[in-house]
């Protein structure tokens, strides 16, 4: 787990030095809100690209989740049986520990793992969290990958709060 | 946080209408697991086993444990686990110790005899192995009717594979053609049907749901027909996210005609009925935004308490106190509902 989480933070930070060939890196921000309830723990979380065509997956960018707690990755059921269900896990560069609640940033480098291969075109970004003991909740952004473009927002109502992607 | 809309009920349910004996038209044999769809290492089911009239909802009688076959996802047989037969259902469980698809059947064969002994007709009712042993062998006049059911569910761990599916060739088998892990609501599934190995062409077959005990009105059934190939599509519809009928305030409530509406004391124009009789329309805009964001998150079926920020329930009835007080005829209980009844 550990080192998994070292290799995402390593990508992130070489995608900022290593000079980007021909597209930009891919941007996401949100916010996973402060919840007052009696049993909490930090939500799975997957992001990952979906065709707008057929809704099918074109690359997972990120899932985090606990060690040993693997049992309840099959609840982000999205991903989960577009995507997460053929993986394996963990993934180096992908799979990481959950995150305490707060604004969080993700970079991902046009050069690394599936943007290095996604076409230029119109994509949709999902993040997909779920949390044990509380809920479900997919947020969808469109965005436009090959170009830079402006950020575009969407927002969550319970597990997550707003979503920005942007292509830089 | 279960994934319901892709849950394989409805191939568990087609399983069990479909290929239990026609004969047997009231009780169902149905084999139900806990879930569908796992992840990781360590991934366990719980399967309940029973016969009734009305799709998991056990009220009749167990399935034999002996009747259960479980195969792996290499085709293998599995033993099921803690085994109990009870008064209504049979439990046990499964360890999916290997990734990939599981099948979880109920198979028996029960055979129906008359023959002539000694100038007497008798009768035999038994499984397969007993006929075998109770009724002589050169028996006279001999009737029987060999009756094979099957009762079939699948359960998936991480990627799904095929191992578990192959057809054995015996009676009537359901040949997955949509994997069963894929079957999505709202979007088309094929299945086969084969009769001993072959094609079974022109077959009605009946899809329903369970569940369907509290829903008051079931729901209706799917008929479709095999074709040449004994191949048969069917689009499964979705479960109704919320049951409308619960929301409170529920703002796409058909509108009741005027009239109708007025003879049991109701308005029309907030389309309420006089049953529901509500004292105070609109609250208000403020309280109203949060009673859309209430509606909004009920309607989401996100029901975490997170989710459903209990404040929002309590304000509207609060600001409908206050609008009470400001001119609007204040709520003093059900009797005086008579008074407020609308001449006509």
């Amino acid at each position: 787990m550990k080192r998994s989480i070292s290799f995402l933070t390593f990508a992130a930070a070489g995608a900022a030095t290593a000079a980007p060939a021909m597209a930009a890196d891919l941007n996401v921000a949100f916010d996973i809100p402060k919840l007052s309830v009696a049993e909490y723990h930090a939500p799975f979380v997957a992001v990952w690209i979906e065709n707008p065509a057929d809704s099918t997956a074109a690359g997972t960018l990120s899932v985090w989740f606990k060690p040993n707690h693997e049992k309840w990755l099959k609840d982000m059921r999205l991903w989960w049986r577009k995507a997460g269900r053929e993986m394996t896990i963990p993934a180096d560069g992908v799979t990481g520990a959950t995150h305490a609640p707060g604004p969080q940033k993700l970079t991902f480098s046009a050069a690394k793992g599936p943007l290095k291969d996604l076409k230029p075109g119109q994509y949709t970004l999902v993040v997909e969290a779920a949390r044990e003991a509380g809920g479900h909740e997919a947020v969808r952004v469109p965005f436009t990958w090959g170009k830079p473009g402006k950020p575009a927002t969407a927002k969550g109502a319970a597990e997550l709060g707003a979503v920005t992607v942007s292509v830089k | 946080m279960k994934g319901l809309k892709t849950r394989l009920l409805a191939a568990a349910a087609l399983g069990a209408a479909v290929l239990a004996p026609a004969a047997a038209q009231a009780a169902r044999n149905w084999v139900l697991p806990s879930t569908t769809t796992l992840s990781g290492a360590n991934a366990w089911v719980t399967v309940d086993a029973a016969s009734s009239d009305e799709l998991y909802f056990p009220d009749l009688r167990p399935l034999r444990i002996e009747s259960i076959q479980v195969l792996d996802s290499d085709g293998q047989p599995v033993q099921p686990q803690s085994p109990a037969m009870g008064k209504f259902r049979s439990t046990f469980d499964v360890q999916l110790t290997k990734p990939g698809t599981y099948k979880i059947a109920s198979v028996s064969i029960s055979v129906m005899a008359s023959y002539t002994e000694n100038g007497e007709v008798k009768r035999f009712r038994g499984s397969g192995e007993d006929f075998a042993k109770q009724v002589p062998a050169g028996a006279a006049d001999l009737k029987a009717i060999r009756t094979l059911a099957r009762s079939e569910t699948f359960v998936t761990r991480d990627k799904p594979t095929d191992g578990a599916l192959k057809p054995t060739g015996q009676g009537l088998e359901l040949v997955p053609v949509t994997h069963p892990s894929d079957v999505v609501a709202a979007e088309p599934a094929t299945f086969k049907l084969l009769l001993d190995g072959k094609p079974a062409a022109d077959l009605e077959v009946t899809l329903m749901r369970g569940y369907e005990h509290w829903s008051g009105k079931p729901s209706a059934e799917l008929k479709v027909k095999t074709g040449p190939d004994g191949a048969f599509k069917v689009t499964l519809p979705g479960r109704p996210v919320v049951d409308q009928r619960q929301l409170p305030h529920r703002r796409d409530r058909p509108r009741r005609p005027a009239a109708a509406a007025r003879r049991d004391g109701g308005d029309a124009r907030h389309g309420c009925s006089g049953r529901r009789w509500r004292r105070s329309p609109s609250p208000g805009p403020g309280p109203a935004a949060g009673r859309r964001r209430l509606q909004r998150q009920l309607h989401r079926r996100d029901r975490s308490p997170a989710a459903l920020d209990l404040k929002q329930l309590v304000i509207p009835a609060a600001a409908k106190r206050r609008a009470g007080t400001q001119g609007r005829p204040r709520y003093a209980g059900p009797w005086v509902r008579g008074r407020l009844r609308r001449p006509g």
